[in-house]
C-alpha cells in the first residue's frame, strides 16, 4: 500500500489534503513576504519613474491596472485548468482550487475595471464605453460572480464541483476574446503594449516598475489562493466532522 | 491639468479592496481553525484519525 503513496513535490503527492496543508503552511509566509517586497519595490520605482510625455501623471495608474487585468485573466485560466483536473483526472484538490480562486479572481477583475475606469475619465473623457475590451472584461467579472453563486447554490460538493468545472471551462472561451479584442475590433482601449510579437513598446523606465508590480501582485494572488485552498480543506473537514457527530448522536 | 486625484483614487480604492480580500481570507481561515478546535475539544474525531 505504502509503495503506491507518492512522495516529494509531485501533483499526486499534493492530492493528499493533509500533506497539501503542511506544504502550504511552509510556503505561504515566504510567498506572502516576497509579494509584499515586490509590490513595495514596484510602488517605489513607479512613483520615481518619469511621467509619460502624453498621459502625464496618470500613467502611474498603469502600474496597478495592468497587473490587475492580467490577474483577472490568469485567475480564470487557473480555474479552467483546475476544472480540467476535476473533470478529467478527478484530482481531489482541483475543485478546492476552483472554488478558492473565484472570489480572489473576482476581486482583481473588479479592480481592473475600476482602475481602468478612473484612468479612462482623464484620458478618454469618459468613465466607461461599451467597447469590446471593456465589455468582455465585464463579462469575465459576471462569470466569476456566476461561479461563486453556483458553488453556493448547490449543497452537495461533488455536484457543485462538476457544475462549476463545466461552467469554468465554457467561460474560458472569453479569455482569448479579451486578449485579442483590441486587435479584432475597433476599440477605445489601446492595443497590447507589453506582450507583443515584436516586443514591448513601453520605455524601459516605465516597463520595469510595471513588470515588478505584475510579479508582486501575481505572488499576492498565489499566496491568497493557497490560503483560501487551505481554508476550503478545513471547511470540508468541519462539515464532515459535524455530520459524523450528528450521526453518532442519532445512534445514541 | 492636474490629474493627481485620479491617481490617488485608483490607488486608494485598490488598497481598500485588497485589504478587504486579504482580511476576508485570513478571518475565514481563523474561523475554520476555531471550528475544528471546538469539534476536537468536544471529542469529535475524523474517521481517518480513529484507530
Amino acid at each position: 500500500m505504502n509503495e503506491n503513496v507518492a512522495t516529494g513535490w509531485s501533483i499526486t503527492a499534493l492530492a493528499n489534503p493533509t500533506r497539501f496543508i503542511s506544504i502550504a503552511d511552509k510556503v505561504i509566509p515566504w510567498l506572502g513576504g516576497l509579494a509584499a517586497l515586490a509590490i513595495a519595490v514596484a510602488l517605489w520605482m513607479g512613483f520615481n519613474a518619469p511621467e509619460d510625455y502624453q498621459q502625464g501623471v496618470t500613467v502611474r495608474i498603469m502600474y496597478i491596472h495592468v497587473p490587475f487585468a492580467w490577474l483577472a485573466m490568469f485567475g480564470y485560466s487557473m480555474m479552467a485548468a483546475s476544472a480540467l483536473g476535476t473533470l478529467v483526472w478527478r484530482h481531489p484538490l482541483a475543485d478546492v482550487s476552483v472554488k478558492a480562486a473565484a472570489p480572489i479572481g473576482a476581486a482583481f477583475t473588479l479592480l481592473a475595471l475600476v482602475t481602468g475606469s478612473i484612468w479612462g475619465k482623464p484620458m478618454w473623457g469618459t468613465w466607461w464605453v461599451w467597447d469590446a475590451r471593456l465589455t468582455s472584461v465585464f463579462v469575465l467579472f459576471l462569470m466569476y460572480l456566476g461561479l461563486i453563486a453556483l458553488n453556493r447554490a448547490l449543497d452537495d460538493p461533488s455536484r457543485a464541483a462538476k457544475a462549476s468545472a463545466v461552467l469554468a471551462l465554457i467561460g474560458f472561451v472569453n479569455i482569448p476574446i479579451i486578449k485579442f479584442s483590441v486587435d479584432w475590433w475597433n476599440t477605445l482601449h489601446q492595443p497590447a503594449a507589453v506582450f507583443r510579437m515584436d516586443g514591448p513598446t513601453i520605455h524601459a523606465s516605465l516597463l520595469w516598475p510595471l513588470m515588478i508590480s505584475a510579479l508582486g501582485f501575481t505572488l499576492l494572488f498565489l499566496t491568497l489562493h493557497l490560503m483560501a485552498m487551505r481554508t476550503e480543506i478545513l471547511r470540508r473537514r468541519v462539515t464532515a466532522m459535524r455530520r459524523l457527530a450528528a450521526r453518532r448522536a442519532d445512534k445514541g | 491639468m492636474n490629474h493627481d486625484a485620479y491617481v490617488f483614487a485608483a490607488y486608494a480604492i485598490s488598497a481598500l479592496v485588497i485589504a478587504l480580500t486579504v482580511g476576508w481570507v485570513v478571518f475565514d481561515y481563523r474561523g475554520r481553525k476555531a471550528d475544528l478546535a471546538t469539534l476536537e475539544a468536544a471529542g469529535v474525531r475524523r474517521r481517518s484519525e480513529e484507530a
